[in-house]
């Protein structure tokens, strides 16, 4: 395939730093659309503020680059006002679960067919390394230089409670799987949340002594492991991959198009 | 839609004018006093096939609107007071993406909770900065639900014009006050359909570069044209720039667009303005008992004039100075603390003073209370 096809050769070189888990996405995600053989004209990709959401400027997709946080609210405008377009979301960990977890809970319970890709480095990169919901205790960043005392939130558990009926997880080193689960995120007729697993050697990395871009895409073929396996059992540190929800609801543009039928009868 | 006499409340003046203009999209968040406006568009907005969406929260609906205007659709929101305040970033955004949409703002008292039950003009500042960083906004008023209505019609069309966010100031007595409301036919009012691009695919599409006339023609999400829209400084496509040169030209761009149209934009009443040494200006439900001043004094023969602004930002000050060339007194009557007599001030210059009628106190300005600040005013004693 040709991935210059889907990029907007003119915005580029991109603005990620050397060694950014964010780049294998974008290629994973161009790969994805183009088996899935969607057409340009159909994808809207929605971000918010941060590194992993200047996504959307470089395919060439009508991209709309959005607030902090509120990519997923504008994202919910583009869909139900013409909900035979495909939603793509990209979010960094910050710009979904801090200050747009609202709109991440409530997408989730609409069941609104929409696909939101957090792209979890567990840190804020673009405002210089700052501890984000995902950090975790024990972890440093430049606002927590005595360690983090936060909690995190487990990205597919909090999907799963507020409702989104596909759940998946997996990491930058894997990038088959990533595309795999990609085309399953985007097929999937409801609001789907892929948490990607990327990092950011230039903060997260240099902060908590993680070693270079390569030795964090080591730590996550070794830190993780297919859902289900019994690894994790012995090892409870370990991160499963693969996915978690798969289920079919009603769908909320499906639902509105049902209520414009019962309001319309008369 | 034929002419029909209706009996109905402010909010729902709005709400019917906004589905004459052709509304398509609706997101709301409930709050007080603005809620009728959203339940009446519950109802209305599916029954004609459209989309109504009750978000999560005032920002979220601010968000959804912005989005479902970019795949092609007239769009509103409706809040009050707290809501407005949480809109105020979103907002920016559509001023700085250029998305035509709605948003309603039924005043209450404030800052803070302030009492949604009560009245207030107290966000008139806040419509005009209320989003940070340099920009031109449009805001309308009405004092009567004709007007509600008619406004309502004008906003999409300044919006869809313009490309700009449009801000209807309306307030709690008028949203909850019921009163009579003819529904114009259809073409009474003319519409502005939004402005799309003729270009067909492969031919290079610039979002972002002005005609010659200033304005941009869009292209939906989902057509044939696909760009960038951001909140940055960005280029014609739409693509985040620093470059000085083009900051320059896009901020000049968005602010002009706006101060170069006042006339074109700008909505009034007067009454009696000929011959009066005394002139009140006013908007809202201030206006309304203005006026009933200005007639009972008019009956007595005195020579007192008013001019309603239904157009209050951008603020047409060569009309203000205009009017009130000749008056020996000018007061506006407010229900704040002279949030618009300051601009009032401005454009009367230094010759004239310029006193603030006003009321503070959550209740509705009313001509009494008009009438006794007046005597003062004229040195005639309470
Ligand atoms: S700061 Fe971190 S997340 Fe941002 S581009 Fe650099 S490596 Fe990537």
């Amino acid at each position: 395939m040709d991935v210059k096809y889907y990029l907007r050769e003119r915005f580029f070189p991109h603005m990620w730093c050397a060694g950014c888990g964010h780049g294998i996405v974008l290629n994973a995600l161009v790969r994805a659309v183009d088996g899935l053989g969607i057409k340009k004209r159909d994808m809207v990709m929605v971000s918010g503020i941060g590194c992993s959401s200047r996504i959307s400027g470089y395919v060439d997709f009508h991209s709309l680059h959005t607030l902090h946080g509120r990519a997923l609210a504008f994202a919910t405008g583009v869909k139900l006002s013409k909900p035979s377009l495909n939603v793509i979301v990209p979010m960094g960990d910050g710009d979904a679960l801090a200050i747009g977890g609202n709109h991440f809970i409530h997408a989730a319970r609409r069941n609104i067919n929409i696909t939101a890709l957090v792209m979890n480095n567990r840190t804020y990169g673009m405002t210089g390394g700052q501890f984000s919901p995902l950090s975790g205790v024990g972890t440093k960043a430049t606002t927590a230089p005595y360690s983090n005392i936060d909690r995190e939130f487990d990205t597919v558990e909090l999907a799963t409670g507020a409702g989104a009926t596909f759940v998946a997880r997996t990491t930058v080193y894997h990038v088959k799987q990533l595309q795999s689960l990609l085309k399953k995120a985007i097929s999937h007729n409801g609001f789907s949340v892929l948490e990607v697993l990327s990092q950011c050697p230039t903060y997260f990395g240099r902060k908590n002594r993680k070693g270079s871009a390569v030795d964090m895409l080591n730590s996550f073929k070794d830190g993780t492991v297919p859902v289900g396996s019994k690894k994790k059992q012995d090892n409870p540190e370990l991160i499963e991959r693969g996915v978690f929800v798969d289920k079919i609801l009603p769908e909320y543009c499906e639902a509105y198009a049902e209520l414009v039928e019962r309001a319309t009868a008369k | 839609m034929s002419k029909k006499i209706t009996f109905v409340q402010g909010n729902e003046a709005c709400a019917l004018g906004a589905m004459y203009a052709g509304l398509d999209f609706y997101a709301g968040y409930p709050i007080t006093p603005s809620t009728e406006i959203a339940e009446t568009l519950a109802v209305m907005l599916p029954a004609a096939g459209k989309k109504f969406i009750q978000m999560e929260d005032e920002i979220s609906s601010m968000c959804a609107i912005i989005g479902a205007s970019l795949t092609g659709n007239k769009v509103m929101t409706a809040t009050s007071g707290p809501g407005f305040s949480l809109k105020q970033e979103a907002l920016g955004y559509a001023v700085m993406a250029e998305i035509p949409c709605v948003v309603v703002n039924v005043q209450r008292g404030g800052p803070s909770t302030g009492n949604p039950t009560h009245v207030s003009q107290g966000d008139v500042n806040q419509a005009r900065w209320g989003t940070h960083g340099d920009h031109s906004i449009v805001a309308l008023s009405a004092s009567n639900h004709q007007d509600v209505f008619k406004m309502t019609v004008e906003a999409f069309n300044i919006a869809e014009t313009y490309r700009t966010p449009v801000i209807l100031l309306f307030d709690e007595v008028i949203g909850h006050m019921r009163e009579k409301l003819i529904v114009p036919e259809e073409g009474e009012i003319p519409l502005v359909a939004r402005l799309r691009t003729s270009l067909k695919e492969g031919v290079n599409y610039h979002p972002y570069l002005p005609r010659e006339d200033g304005r941009l023609p869009m292209s939906d999400f989902g057509d044939v044209h696909r760009f960038n829209v951001t909140g940055l400084y960005h280029d014609m496509w739409g693509f985040p720039t620093d470059k000085p040169e083009l900051v320059q030209e896009l901020l000049r761009h968005l602010i002009d667009k706006i101060e170069n149209n006042v006339h074109k934009m700008t909505f009034y009443k007067s009454y009696f303005l000929e011959d009066a040494s005394t002139i009140l200006i006013s908007y809202g439900s201030a206006a309304r008992s203005a006026l009933s001043v200005v007639k009972q004094r008019r009956n007595r023969g005195e020579s007192i004039g008013l001019l309603e602004l239904n157009t209050i930002w951008p603020f047409p000050a060569e009309l203000v100075r205009e009017c009130t060339q000749h008056a020996d007194l000018v007061a506006v009557v407010e229900m704040n603390v002279g949030q618009l007599t300051q601009s009032v001030k401005l454009a009367v210059g230094t010759q004239k003073r310029v006193h603030l009628i006003n009321r503070l106190d959550g209740q509705m300005i009313i001509d009494k209370d008009i009438k006794r600040i007046l005597r003062i005013l004229q040195g005639r004693g309470i």
